[in-house]
């Protein structure tokens, strides 16, 4: 694993206004709206009875222990999963309806594996990523700095280190500025300063009236950059503060 | 972003990709290349056996081995980037047209270099005007396959042994691919006319582009 050689300050978050614009997004009143829905993969229910609401400005934190689909939970907002019963919408999208296809680049998931192609460097990732979104490609090497990674852009993905690869992630993100963010085990392997940019990140997006849900095993990690703590069991999602 | 910009920006990364992986041309190509020179070992010293079969070995060889370019994709996407792409708001037919560009760019350049180890190895009494109707039928050839192979890279993703699957798939599907090529060149050495044989493969090469188009998005959703 290479060492990680940055020189990231969360502070230079605030330099970031033209790195995350506004979306044209929809006026809804709940970002996120859940009722009773449960999702099934390979014909096994993994999600059951789930409710969940998320306002503009919400932060939410879910724990639980491996396996009980804290992942799916996520999979299911991203509109990535049709859900197998229940109803409910993601951005006034109904879930399992067309409609969710052009409200997915609103979205933006920070997936427990990078999802970076590993023969490219970071900036040729992040600039691929700019392309595809539609986004200005110059702002993949504003974002780069941002995130303390100018000095390592030239660097493959295939070498570089978690943390590295985890802060283009953030850079990403930064560039396609989800109104909704969800964030799977996002401080796992990080350092001090690179688990900041994310909470850096988490209070970008809910000044921009938008809304996170975020996983994690580290209870403690959630309520330090949450505002509501859920906790899941066996599929199901129980309230807790 | 425009379906067509998508397309190209995958084709882009897709073709740098491969020239730093070197798949194809590092690893498959030197097979090919070898199969080709072992087949004449079958037929002993009958160097005008040899000489008559090299097209049609050319063909074999190159689509047996091109099946490995076409499903080279296959091998690289998983999860995570579907769902990235799918939340960057990418077509999934622009992706399936991407990887159908940077295939056809890379089989083309494949089969390049087996046909000139195949007129080396085999010194073949090739028609006159070969030249133009073996681009040609080449072209489709790789067009084809391509589009085959990531067709049945899009039907077998999150299934396990998605790879083995995929050949499955695509072998005897390209069977028109394999006939169209070949008489294609049987048909210039007959003096016969090659517009049935490279209509095949026009034919078969546009039902796999609208199979392939129409089918991408109920295949992405169906394989989360």
């Amino acid at each position: 694993m290479a060492s990680t050689q940055t020189s990231s300050s969360p502070d230079s978050l605030t330099r970031l206004e033209s790195l995350h614009p506004a979306h044209e997004t929809p006026d809804v009143e709940r970002l996120i709206e859940f009722d009773q829905v449960g999702v099934s993969l390979g014909g096994l229910p993994v999600l059951r009875g789930i409710d969940l609401e998320a306002a503009p400005g919400d932060s939410l934190g879910v724990s639980g222990p491996n396996g009980v689909g804290k992942t799916t939970l996520l999979r299911l907002i991203a509109t990535l999963l049709p859900p197998a019963s229940g109803s409910g919408s993601v951005l006034g999208a109904p879930l399992g309806t067309p409609r969710t296809l052009s409200i997915r680049p609103m979205i933006g998931l920070l997936s427990h594996r990078p999802s970076l192609i590993p023969e490219l460097t970071l900036a040729e990732n992040l600039r691929h990523a700019a392309r595809l979104a539609g986004a200005e490609v110059e702002k993949a090497e504003k974002a780069l700095r941002v995130v303390g990674l100018d000095a390592v852009a030239s660097r493959r993905a295939a070498a570089s280190s978690f943390g590295m690869l985890r802060r283009t992630e953030v850079a990403r993100l930064l560039i396609t500025a989800p109104r909704i963010l969800l964030l799977d085990e996002p401080f796992t392997g990080l350092d001090l300063e690179a688990q900041e940019l994310i909470g850096a990140l988490v209070a970008k997006t809910t000044e921009a009236a938008g809304a996170v849900v975020m996983v994690s095993h580290d209870s403690g990690q959630l309520a330090s950059h949450t505002n509501r703590l859920l906790s899941m069991s066996l599929g199901r999602l129980d309230q807790k503060s | 972003m425009s379906f067509w910009s998508q397309s190209l920006e995958i084709a882009r990364v897709d073709l740098t990709v491969e020239r730093r992986l070197g798949d194809t041309m590092r690893i498959v190509l030197p097979f090919a290349v070898v199969a080709l020179l072992v087949f004449p070992l079958t037929l002993g010293v009958d160097l005008t056996a040899i000489s008559q079969l090299g097209p049609a070995v050319f063909w074999a060889i190159g689509i047996l081995f091109g099946m490995q370019v076409a499903l080279r994709q296959a091998a690289h996407d998983d999860q995570e980037r579907r769902d990235l792409y799918a939340l960057l708001g990418v077509d999934p037919a622009a992706r399936f047209a991407g990887r159908t560009i940077s295939g056809a760019v890379l089989m083309l350049g494949f089969l390049a270099v087996l046909l000139a180890a195949m007129i080396v190895l085999y010194s073949p009494r090739l028609p006159e005007g070969w030249v133009g109707p073996v681009v040609l039928s080449s072209l489709l050839v790789a067009v084809g396959l391509t589009e085959l192979g990531t067709l049945a890279g899009e039907v077998t993703a999150g299934l396990h042994n998605r790879t083995a699957l995929a050949s499955l798939l695509v072998a005897p599907l390209a069977l028109p691919l394999v006939i169209g090529a070949s008489q294609t060149l049987e048909a210039l050495a007959r003096d016969a006319s090659i517009l049935p044989w490279l209509l095949i493969l026009v034919a078969t090469d546009l039902t796999l582009a609208i199979a392939g188009v129409g089918l991408a998005r109920p295949l992405e959703e169906a394989s989360r």
